[in-house]
Parts: C-alpha cells; sequence; structure tokens
C-alpha cells in the first residue's frame, strides 16, 4: 500500500478554524472560553461543528500529518471537544427518547432492534441508487460513504477492552471477518477503496471529507462518540448492531445500481461481500454483542437501544439531506460546483 | 445441504424468523453437489428459500416478513 497523507481540511466556520489553528499552534486555554462560547445548541447538522468535531476524532485514528501527536490528548482540544460532543448527545438522546421508550416495551433485545430497523421511516439511498441515480449521483454517494467506510469497524475496535465474555467474544468475530479474516486484501476498508478506485476516484484516507456536508460527517462522528466514551459503550453495540441490520439488502441494491450505470466487478465487490457479511454481523451483533452485553448489564439495555436509534436518526439525515439535494438538482456535497469526476481541492488530502 | 469438514464439529445457531448460523464449517454442500468453501469463521445459511444468494442468508427473509 502507498503511504497515504492526511492534512488538516481547511475551516468551514469559527469552530473549525479554531481547531484548526489550536491544532497547528500550541492550543491557547486563555482562548477556550471564547471558542466554547461559539458552539451552536444543535451541532448534528451543523457543517463547521461536525468538521471540527472530525478533527478533534481523527486524532485518534490516523492524525495529520501537518499536526504534533502529541495533540491527541491535549487538554484544551479535548475539554473543546467534550463541548461539542456533550451538546451532539444531548441532541441524539432527544431526538430518539421517544422510540427508545416504545422499543423497551420488548423484551428481547435483539428483537428489539430488528424491529427499530424495520420500522424506520427514513427515506432509503441503497433504494434509489438502485433504480434512478444518475453517474454523478452515484459518484457523489460513494464519496460520502468513504468518510466513515475507509475506517469501517475501527471505532468499534475501542469496544473490545470494555466489554467481558460472550459480548467481547461476539464482538471479535464480527472485527475478525471486517478486518479481512487475517488477509489484508480482503479488508473491507481497502475493499471499499478498490471500489473508489474502480469508480474512478480517489481511494485515499480522508479524500473526501472537505466534500462531506455536517450530516455526512455525523455519521463518522457519531460513531466515534460511542466508541471513545467506556460510558457509552452499551450505546455503541446497539449503533453496530443497527448498521450491521440495515446493511445486507441495501448493500444488493447498491451493487445492482452500480452494474446498471455500467461499473464492474471490481466496483460491486465491496457491496456483494456486504450482502452475505452482513447477513451474519447482523445476528452476531444483535442477538450476542447486544443480547449477551444485556443479560450481563442490564442497566445498559437503554443505552443499547439508544444506540440502535441513534444511528437510525442520523442516516435518515444524510438520506435526506442528499436526497433532497439532488430532488433540486443540486450537488449534494459540501462544496458547490463539484461534479465528483475531477474535485480535487486546495489543502485535502494527496495519495 | 451439509456443513462441515471430517475433522470439526460445527456450532449452530438458528435464528428466530433468520437464518442458521454456523461456527467453524469448512465447507457446505448444496442439493446440486456444489462444495462451497466456506471463507469467514461464521456463516448464515438461508432459511426461508428466497436467497439470492443461496445457500447463504443474504437478508431477503426481512422483506417476506415485512410483506
Amino acid at each position: 500500500m502507498t503511504q497515504e497523507i492526511l492534512l488538516l481540511p481547511s475551516p468551514r466556520g469559527p469552530l473549525s478554524r479554531w481547531c484548526v489553528e489550536a491544532l497547528t499552534n500550541a492550543p491557547d486555554i486563555a482562548a477556550l472560553s471564547s471558542a466554547v462560547d461559539l458552539v451552536p445548541p444543535d451541532v448534528l447538522s451543523d457543517d463547521d461543528a461536525q468538521l471540527a468535531l472530525w478533527m478533534l476524532y481523527e486524532m485518534h485514528y490516523l492524525g495529520f500529518d501537518d499536526v504534533d501527536p502529541a495533540r491527541e490528548w491535549d487538554p484544551t482540544l479535548l475539554s473543546f471537544r467534550r463541548e461539542l460532543e456533550r451538546r451532539f448527545e444531548r441532541e441524539l438522546r432527544e431526538r430518539t427518547s421517544s422510540v427508545v421508550d416504545d422499543a423497551l416495551t420488548t423484551p428481547d433485545v435483539a428483537q428489539a432492534i430488528f424491529d427499530l430497523c424495520a420500522q424506520d421511516q427514513s427515506p432509503a439511498v441503497a433504494a434509489y441508487a438502485r433504480r434512478t441515480a444518475d453517474r454523478r449521483e452515484m459518484l457523489e454517494l460513494l464519496m460520502h460513504r468513504s468518510v466513515y467506510q475507509l475506517k469501517e469497524a475501527d471505532p468499534q475496535t475501542w469496544l473490545i477492552p470494555r466489554l467481558r465474555g460472550r459480548a467481547k467474544a461476539a464482538l471479535l468475530q464480527i472485527q475478525y471477518d471486517e478486518y479481512g479474516c487475517g488477509r489484508a486484501e480482503e479488508v473491507h476498508q481497502t475493499l471499499f477503496a478498490n471500489t473508489l478506485a474502480a469508480c474512478g476516484l480517489d481511494p485515499g484516507y480522508g479524500a473526501y471529507v472537505e466534500d462531506a456536508p455536517g450530516t455526512t460527517l455525523a455519521l463518522s462522528n457519531a460513531v466515534s462518540l460511542l466508541g471513545l466514551h467506556r460510558r457509552l459503550r452499551g450505546a455503541a453495540a446497539g449503533y453496530y448492531a443497527a448498521v450491521e441490520a440495515t446493511s445486507s439488502m441495501p448493500s444488493r441494491k447498491m451493487s445492482q445500481g452500480l452494474t446498471r450505470l455500467g461499473f464492474g466487478p471490481e466496483a460491486t465487490y465491496f457491496f456483494d461481500e456486504h450482502v452475505e457479511a452482513d447477513s451474519v454481523h447482523e445476528q452476531l451483533a444483535a442477538r450476542e454483542l447486544c443480547g449477551s452485553l444485556v443479560q450481563d448489564r442490564p442497566d445498559l439495555h437503554r443505552d443499547v437501544l439508544f444506540g440502535a436509534a441513534a444511528y437510525l436518526l442520523v442516516e435518515g439525515l444524510f438520506a435526506t439531506a442528499v436526497l433532497d439535494a439532488w430532488e433540486a438538482g443540486a450537488t449534494s456535497l459540501y462544496r458547490s460546483g463539484a461534479d465528483g469526476t475531477d474535485a480535487p481541492a486546495v489543502g485535502r488530502v494527496t495519495a | 445441504m451439509t456443513a462441515g469438514d471430517d475433522d470439526i464439529r460445527p456450532e449452530l445457531r438458528v435464528c428466530p424468523d433468520g437464518p442458521m448460523l454456523v461456527r467453524g464449517a469448512g465447507t457446505v454442500t448444496t442439493d446440486d453437489g456444489v462444495e462451497h468453501r466456506v471463507g469467514r469463521p461464521v456463516i448464515a445459511l438461508c432459511r426461508c428459500g428466497l436467497s439470492t444468494r443461496a445457500p447463504y442468508c443474504d437478508g431477503t427473509h426481512k422483506a417476506q416478513r415485512n410483506r
């Protein structure tokens, strides 16, 4: 694999500007409170807040080549992140509380998760991709998805040391499969990079972050939020189960859409693999990961369901934003004018 | 349909309204005599007969149930 370089993105507002400056130069603790004052009450769909959060989380993944790695644990940056997270989590909880209340009346947690997914009324972007999307829209969709898919499964790996026994073993079975069962060429992140390359897109890690609106970044940030806090491990497990339980059929639709548009097996393999893999993973995640976790720790029952509902909420906001943009004949990407085929932006990633 | 190698004993789990999970299978042989090599630690075998990726589950049972 060629060496990838990830550089800080261009700021898109006061919060991401503060983060770029604080990550580049030593953060100024005296300036923290005025930066915190800039954080809006609602951050879930906020382009600037989500980019700021994405940068702060990225310090815990591969990091940026133009940032001192020691900043990962800088207390000023962590304090700022905490302010963004507080609002993010509050919003996720408020907007899912009634569906979580309903789901709690189903005693079997796995069944409750499957029901939540089946009852979700959000628009489905994969159904559109299968039947209607044109080439530009399909490429945009892959660019959006690349933000998370190129680190697929990594946020859930943080759960491993926070679980015991059966739940830990169940998670590891999913993760082993996600990471290619010991075969580097089968790592799901790599399969997605192959899909990007087969479609003529940049397979580089983080390549399309600057094209991603807040609702796209929120899909990556929500799972980082849940993965990075031990307190939220129940929600992280539930989130994972909902991701897996809503993946098989949409993956098939994505594959059919790509085939309809003339893309070959190199492009569809990632999705074909997920039809089968996620039919296994959804059972393991809902029954063995979440089921065992709630059996061992009944106090986490609500949080498991909260995590599942949070995923459906954030994915629904993403799908709505993308489909609304296309409906209006506009790009769904953050920058206007990008057409998906020649969209290099200043300061973004190069492979 | 049979699953497994001679030297290992696969572990089975039937999922309500869902597939059968098989842990530790080396191969799956379908009715037509075709032997499918298993590439993952756990597989989900279709029980509803509607999968487009038989013998493996592809999640189609959910569409059927919601109908």
